[in-house]
């Protein structure tokens, strides 16, 4: 069986990456892949269309790490794609927003369940799907309408990305991976939508067959790289107080 | 002066107290999903008998109280990325299958906050911008909650800082769903929203149903057993 790259640094891991790519980025707090995102962020790649839950800030973190805040105040991120491009709270202020309120990125705001499911789809082989989420709202402007036993869909297309960052908790060396608790969010659905899958493992990557092949969440037939998070890279969030 | 400003100076019921009004409301088993922002404060209110099971968009089923300091697990959080613990039985899914189970309308209730909710039962909580659609906004899953669960209940202050109305004939801001709101708890009382009118159901401490309805952008109907807000034990 193919086994993925197991590459001995993250700034290995990202070195191929060109400019222009659909990029997947998980994470809901936990499971975000900050290790990768400071290495893409170290590199000059640029134009790249982003599909994440928020946009985000820069990191506010005092230990180096980045976010794909960082890129988009930079100006290297052409397009996102989220169920989040502008705080919640209109006293809050955001670089993103204001990127996309002048026209500096492009957006494309849609309900997180759609961005899952848009995902899902994607890595499924699906190329679009009906939901009842946004119809009647500014979200299901343009798009196609059906109705299924009386009640009205709207159409979504499946996003199949060029790559995707993962962060896992455990790894095989056939790259299968298993998710810590609420790590998981969108990290299984990314990895399977994308043509180039990069994971950054917390715990030693192990070799094949000591990890349950029944306890597997993602199949490491979909992983192209795999990298360990080093002693000194960024783990868990600090607890805030 | 109208009638509206006199009144607009008077104590109103503190978040907590919604809170837990809206907690004391919950059937005995109900799969319960708590939005970002003041809904979250619900879940402080339930009494354990009730055995309610709270849901989360991340894909947590069944956790509990709101975590601080060095007792929490960071990975471990609700929605609001609130570091919270998970209850016996809690089940923990990807995001797509957290869709998928709110999609299916396997939440009872969904409690979101507002800006403004409409005698129709549409509501609006992603925008307080109403100029051109420039894809800027926060909407999480309000969209598939408020589209699939099987009752919505939206938790809210009554008026805005200046004082106008937030229950409305018709919502200004774009709206989140066009229907689906069937109670609306707001610091003023308790309002059922059915066929199309508000009803006041329950009104807070020491105001009267004509002072509330004067805050009220709607034609709003008074329930034959309206009373005033208990605090819930």
């Amino acid at each position: 069986m193919a086994r993925p790259i197991i590459c001995n640094s993250m700034a290995e891991a990202v070195s191929d990456i060109p400019d222009g790519i659909q990029l997947l980025v998980p994470g809901f707090g936990p499971g975000t892949p900050h290790n990768l995102l400071t290495a893409l962020f170290n590199t000059s790649v640029k134009d790249i269309h982003a599909v994440v839950n928020g946009v985000g800030f820069p990191s506010a973190a005092t230990d180096g790490r980045k976010s794909l805040g960082d890129l988009i105040a930079q100006g290297r991120v052409r397009k996102v794609t989220a169920a989040f491009t502008a705080p919640t709270h209109p006293s809050q202020q955001s670089i993103a927003a204001e990127m996309i309120r002048t026209g500096k990125m492009e957006a494309e705001l849609v309900p997180q369940g759609t961005l899952a499911e848009r995902v899902r789809a994607g890595g499924a082989g699906i190329p679009a799907f009906y939901t009842p989420a946004g119809v009647g709202t500014l979200t299901a402007t343009g798009k196609e309408h059906r109705d299924f036993n009386g009640r009205t869909y709207v159409m979504e297309e499946a996003i199949f990305a060029d790559y995707a960052f993962i962060r896992a908790w455990k790894a095989d060396t056939a790259g299968n991976l298993i998710f810590r608790l609420a790590a998981r969010n969108f990290n299984p659905i990314f990895a399977m939508g994308a043509k180039h899958t990069i994971v950054e493992v917390e715990n030693p990557i192990v070799p094949a067959g000591e990890l349950p092949p029944d306890q597997i969440h993602t199949p490491g037939v979909v992983i192209e790289k795999l990298v360990q998070i080093p002693p000194d890279g960024f783990f868990r969030d600090v607890p805030r107080a | 002066m109208t009638e509206a400003h006199t009144i607009a100076g008077k104590e109103r019921m503190s978040r907590d107290f919604i809170a837990a009004v809206i907690a004391r409301r919950f059937p005995k088993g109900w799969l319960v999903n708590l939005g970002v922002g003041m809904p979250t404060m619900v879940g402080g209110y339930v009494h354990p008998d009730q055995e309610i099971v709270f849901t989360s968009e991340n894909g947590v089923i069944g956790y509990g109280g709101i975590l601080s300091g060095n007792d929490v697990d960071p990975d471990v959080v609700n929605a609001g990325v609130q570091f919270v613990d998970l209850v016996p039985g809690a089940a923990i899914v990807h995001h797509a299958d957290s869709f998928a189970l709110i999609r299916r309308g396997m939440n009872h209730v969904t409690v979101l906050g507002c800006y403004e909710v409409a005698q129709d039962g549409s509501f609006a909580n992603w925008r307080t911008s109403m100029g051109e659609w420039d894809n800027l906004g926060g909407i999480g899953g309000a969209m598939d909650l408020a589209a699939c669960a099987q009752q919505v209940w939206v938790m809210m202050e009554h008026t805005t800082r200046e004082g106008a109305p937030r229950l409305l004939e018709h919502c200004v801001l774009p709206v989140t769903a066009p229907s689906g709101v069937t109670m609306a708890f707001t610091d003023l009382g308790v309002f059922s929203v059915k066929n199309g009118r508000f009803t006041l159901e329950e009104y807070a401490p020491g105001w009267t149903p004509e002072e509330i309805a004067a805050l009220t952008g709607a034609p709003l109907d008074i329930s034959p057993t309206v009373s005033e807000v208990q605090f819930p034990r």
